[in-house]
């Protein structure tokens, strides 16, 4: 029972790294580049709901929505004045610049609301579910977490492989030139990306910290940093890589937390990162790309 | 209908396009040939917007086509079969289809063209929900060609489209360009393959390293000595 309680809650905290992976993954499909500030749009986030919830007392649902809209504006915002400048620009640079952005937004938010960490109250109304006498106790938030990341997870998808925008982006991740040439506005493109990742981050967001209340400036980093080494364990650019990858990763945390050692959780995922990488360096579902000579 | 005037093209310090200035008008086929590295692409590429240019004027329509976003160039009606095909191999032949009509917004307009380019290339009907990266370098040559028919375009430039492919192929994509001609798309056709190009080309240029060296009715080319000589390897 304590295996399946342990089971449950990695594919909670998976769940949310992968939605948080799409981010990631999904801005590196179509911009080839790491957006390393995509963590600190989750911390954000926290911040947004925490203030509109915890200070001014609104309703959860709105204050996740509000997030949610801060967050695709701030995703929005941070492309077009940060990244867009720079698309030819050598990836170093790109790179170095996400890094900035990052700090920026961390710094902000120390100078807001300060170092100490905030308790974050849970968004989520859902009762915790008791089963088989009590021997086997889910969250409410692990309830509604596993369910909602996979409604958006298919519904990412369906909305990629189904919808025109979906086979622009598509395209403009597979051949930016062809795209051009068949119409698509490749920096809207790019924007649309970023949107799409910083919403969905926000809902990531409104789940990681209902599971773990903590919220400072620097809540968003480690998360992020996972979530960006399951984009690629997954395989970085796909979006069932980014799926795979985080679900698994959450689940490796956990139990090697529960079963291994509660400090080095972290130190197991990213030793775990290593060993992909050496094994297979496309990760899981990525595929070699070739590069036109 | 489409006029190239002067046109100046760098890749860094390097001229790859040293003044060139031509013309194509409606309902032509007209045949860029060259060696390798002559300029032919890029001047396809200039023209489409993918390539800025460092001087010169491409006007379509009037219109100084350097001053419209490259996206923007395909729904005023010029189509670009690249080198290469570049077809999307993650997408299946269908929705390559559909990324060719990606600025068209009537879908009743969209459907009737999908059969128009079904009718023309039967065998994408045959694959139209496979991969387009599983096709045979023929099979997507067609597809590109396909997916540059979607947009409706007045005029369509091509660039090498005999490509890799075996001569019954070459001569299955000849006669292709020339029914898409004879429905009323002007062509503006590169290919390094002279001798196919000039057979069905109205006029030609002869480009060599970024100059046009000669020009003229594509039959006189082709008894051209110095044509001949260089291009047609008699």
């Amino acid at each position: 029972m304590n295996f399946l309680t342990h089971l449950l809650n990695g594919i909670s905290l998976g769940s949310v790294y992968s939605i948080i992976a799409l981010g990631y993954t999904m801005v590196y499909g179509i911009a080839k580049m790491i957006n390393f500030a995509h963590g600190d749009v989750i911390m954000v986030g926290g911040f947004i709901i925490f203030t509109l919830m915890s200070t001014l007392g609104l309703n959860p649902f709105f204050s996740v929505l509000a997030a949610m809209i801060v967050c695709t504006l701030l995703g929005m915002t941070i492309e077009r004045i940060a990244y867009k400048p720079l698309r030819k620009a050598p990836s170093l640079a790109v790179l170095i610049t996400a890094i900035g952005v990052s700090y920026l937004l961390q710094n902000l938010a120390l100078l807001i609301y300060g170092a100490e960490s905030k308790s974050f109250t849970s968004v989520i109304p859902v009762k915790a579910l008791s089963l088989f006498d009590g021997r086997l106790s889910i969250s409410g938030e692990t309830l509604v977490t596993i369910p909602l990341c996979i409604v958006i997870m298919i519904g990412l998808n369906f909305f990629i492989k189904k919808s025109k925008t979906g086979r622009g982006m598509i395209a403009v991740s597979e051949d930016k030139e062809a795209a051009v040439l068949m119409g698509v506005n490749v920096n809207k493109t790019i924007a649309i990306t970023f949107a799409i990742g910083s919403a969905i981050a926000a809902i990531g967001s409104a789940l990681m910290f209902s599971a773990y209340h903590n919220l400072s400036p620097t809540s968003g980093a480690m998360p992020g940093i996972k979530a960006f080494v399951a984009a690629v364990f997954g395989g970085i650019g796909s979006i069932p890589g980014a799926m795979i990858g985080g679900i698994l990763l959450g689940v490796i945390e956990i139990l090697s937390r529960a079963y291994i050692s509660t400090q080095l959780g972290d130190a197991i995922v990213f030793l775990i990162l290593i060993v992909v990488l050496l094994v297979k360096p496309t990760g899981i579902l990525g595929r070699k790309i070739q590069e036109k000579v | 209908m489409l006029e190239v005037k002067n046109l100046q093209v760098y890749y860094g310090v390097i001229q790859a396009i040293k003044g060139v200035s031509f013309r194509v008008e409606e309902g032509e086929i007209i045949a860029l040939i060259g060696a390798n590295g002559a300029g032919k692409t890029t001047i396809l590429q200039t023209i489409s917007g993918l390539i800025a240019a460092k001087q010169g004027e491409i006007l379509y329509g009037g219109v100084d086509l350097q001053k419209i976003h490259p996206h923007k160039i395909v729904a005023m009606g010029i189509a670009h079969v690249p080198e290469g095909r570049r077809v999307f191999s993650q997408l299946t032949v269908y929705e390559n289809l559909l990324m060719g009509a990606y600025t068209r917004t009537n879908k009743d307009e969209i459907e009737e063209t999908l059969e128009q380019v079904f009718t023309r290339f039967p065998r994408l009907k045959e694959r139209k929900n496979q991969m387009a990266g599983t096709l045979s370098g023929g099979e997507q040559q067609m597809l590109a060609m396909g997916r540059a028919l979607m947009s409706k375009p007045k005029i369509i430039l091509m660039d090498e489209p005999s490509m890799g492919l075996s001569p019954i192929l070459v001569e299955e994509v000849f006669d292709i360009i020339k029914s898409i001609n004879k429905s009323g798309t002007t062509v503006l056709l590169v290919e390094q393959n002279a001798k196919k190009a000039l057979s069905i080309a109205n006029r030609a240029y002869v480009l060599e390293t970024g100059n046009i060296v000669l020009e003229g009715d594509a039959k006189e080319l082709m008894n051209n000595e110095s044509v001949k000589k260089a291009y047609l390897g008699e």
